[in-house]
């Protein structure tokens, strides 16, 4: 097959791409535009396997199995409350595929007499480097999602030290490559540090800032695969790689500001310590929290015009969305109108939670987004917060000490009554403590999220 | 094509693809940012096909048969889970439910 319509083939499928993309503006036919897109992949892994020839074919196919086994089966098997640790490690392997590949191109680029072209050995260092930090980063991301090391924010002193040091050894190695150094251990050192790097820049970071790093860690390896797509001279590479990094660095840049922080701070603000000074002025405010029943509950919910459900990662913890949208149908059946307010950053990944409430059946057009919701909770019944915590803390919008002020909140507090369901008087993951809890109209339902749903489906049912 | 024209147009591709990129994602819902996410991670799965093209090369050394062997298998991980991810998410988002069988449907207006 020639050059020429491999390479047109290749744009069939970078088309293909565009649609999928193009095709996620509405989830009417989202689930279509992904089938074009895996059709697309097909047809590229079909051109490039006749552009191959019969090197090595039984190896590809060997790999290929391994590699698509293990994908297929986790896919199928992972709970809809894994996906975020899910997409960390298939995000993860791919910047470590392409951090593979730039290796393997200097390793067959180095023997050849004169330097590498100086585009090529910049490819080379880009890939290299960035492939590794999306490797080793979305490991360490995904090891703090499936909880196997702590999810609270790991620091120490000279930390910012230690990771600014270890960074410029890897970009320095990068330089000495592109300056035409010929030895393939500068690349090594390179993905060494690289790889130590993606590791030391998100072990200090927080669950509640996962939605940040996960999106930031998929821009990566996007513009990694890019950077190969120069190395191979591959446009299909160039444009689907420069396709995923655009799209991960602008659900980054968004996940910033619906937290109202810049990405610099999420990456590099030590926020645990902020917080304890914050905290001690912000304490001491008016009023005393306020226990009640699931059976008072019960009665204010079965009674109510409006109710509005709003989820946050204590719903996803307790993997209480099937019982969420069973008390929701019991009370739509007395004629209450139930929706669910969605903040952009509730959960541990960007639309985390509208993923849980699609799975439980609740159909999208009940999932409000932030502003949509904040319309409605003036004319609220009751404000029903499973598991969320920070994003309904009004300390965002009044209190200049507390360190998420500023940020987009929901405004539950304007709602006529607001009920927590928390398991205990625990701040969040944030540590901050929430004023919320200690208003007049607010009252709390201790307990494990999924129980006390529970215990408010059979206290409606009661009536 | 020499190799600096080539360089050129393969600039300009990219900085087209960029702003295509935020062009397209800018009107994707934010209902729809997780399989948005895990969508897009099975498009840079493309990366298989830079890992066949290395697999794929003649007269390779042992250390270039690990090397590109480990990116068939990373990349292919990638791209097979990543779509059947997103697949799998994308069936759940419904406008009109459907009852479950755990749904409790004899509670009605007791």
């Amino acid at each position: 097959m020639s050059t020429n319509i491999t390479n047109m083939l290749y744009l069939v499928t970078i088309v293909t791409f565009i649609l999928a993309l193009r095709f996620l503006s509405s989830p009417a036919h989202a689930r279509r535009g992904n089938q074009i897109g895996a059709a697309g992949m097909i047809l590229a892994v079909v051109v490039t396997w006749i552009k191959v020839g019969t090197t090595s074919w039984w190896a590809i196919v060997i790999g290929m199995l391994i590699g698509g086994g293990f994908g297929a089966v986790a896919a199928r098997r992972v709970k809809m409350t894994a996906m975020p640790q899910m997409v960390a490690l298939f995000n993860g392997v791919g910047g470590g595929a392409a951090a593979l590949i730039a290796l393997a191109e200097l390793h067959r680029i180095l023997p050849a007499p004169g330097s590498p072209k100086v585009d090529i050995s910049v490819a080379i260092a880009l890939s290299a480097l960035i492939g590794s930090i999306s490797f080793s980063g979305s490991m360490i991301a995904f090891a703090k999602l499936q909880e196997l090391i702590g999810g609270r924010p790991i620091t120490y002193p000279g930390q910012q030290i230690v990771n600014a040091l270890v960074f410029l050894t890897g970009a320095g190695a990068g330089v000495a490559l592109v300056a035409g150094v010929q030895d393939e251990w500068l690349l090594w050192v390179l993905i060494g540090a690289a790889f130590l790097f993606g590791v030391l820049f998100v072990l200090p970071i927080g669950g509640a800032d996962m939605p940040v790093v996960i999106s930031l860690l998929n821009a990566f390896t996007g513009i990694a695969v890019a950077a190969g797509g120069f190395e191979l001279e591959n446009n299909v590479l160039i444009v689907a790689g420069m396709l995923v990094g655009a799209s991960g660095t602008l659900l980054t840049l968004m996940m910033g500001k619906a937290m109202n922080r810049s990405i610099a701070n999420v990456l590099f603000g030590a926020f645990g310590q902020v917080t304890a000074e914050a905290a001690a002025t912000a304490a001491g405010g008016t009023g005393s929290v306020r226990p009640t029943t699931a059976d008072d509950v019960g009665v204010m919910l079965a009674y109510a015009q409006k109710v509005v459900i709003v989820p946050g990662y204590g719903m996803a913890v307790a993997q209480a969305q099937h019982d969420v949208r069973a008390l929701a149908d019991l009370l739509e059946a007395r004629g209450v109108e139930v929706t669910y307010a969605v903040h952009p950053v509730a959960g541990r990944m960007p639309g985390h939670m509208n993923v849980l409430l699609a799975e439980a059946n609740v159909p999208y057009t009940a999932l409000k987004e932030m502003d949509e919701a904040n319309a409605e909770f003036g004319r609220t019944d009751v404000s029903l917060i499973i598991g969320a915590n920070d994003v309904v803390n009004p300390d965002a919008r009044n209190n200049p000490q507390s360190p998420i002020y500023g940020m987009p909140i929901l405004n539950v507090d304007e709602s006529k009554a607001v009920i927590v369901l928390k398991r205990s008087m625990n701040p969040g993951f944030a540590g901050i403590d929430n004023p919320l809890f200690l208003e007049p109209n607010t009252m709390m339902l201790f307990g494990d999220a999924k129980e006390s749903v529970a215990k408010l489906t059979a206290a409606v049912k009661a009536l | 094509m020499s190799h600096n024209t080539l360089l050129v147009f393969e600039v300009t591709i990219l900085v087209l693809a960029i702003f295509l990129g935020f062009e397209v994602i800018s009107k994707v819902p934010a209902l729809l940012h997780t399989p948005l996410m895990s969508g897009t991670n099975a498009i840079h799965g493309i990366v298989i096909v830079g890992a066949m093209i290395v697999l794929g090369q003649p007269d390779k050394s042992t250390f270039m048969w690990i090397i590109g062997f480990a990116a068939v298998v990373l990349a292919s991980a990638n791209v097979v889970g990543g779509f059947v991810v997103t697949d799998r998410m994308l069936e759940m988002f419904k406008k009109k439910p459907t009852k479950p069988a755990d749904a409790p449907q004899d509670g009605k207006g007791t």
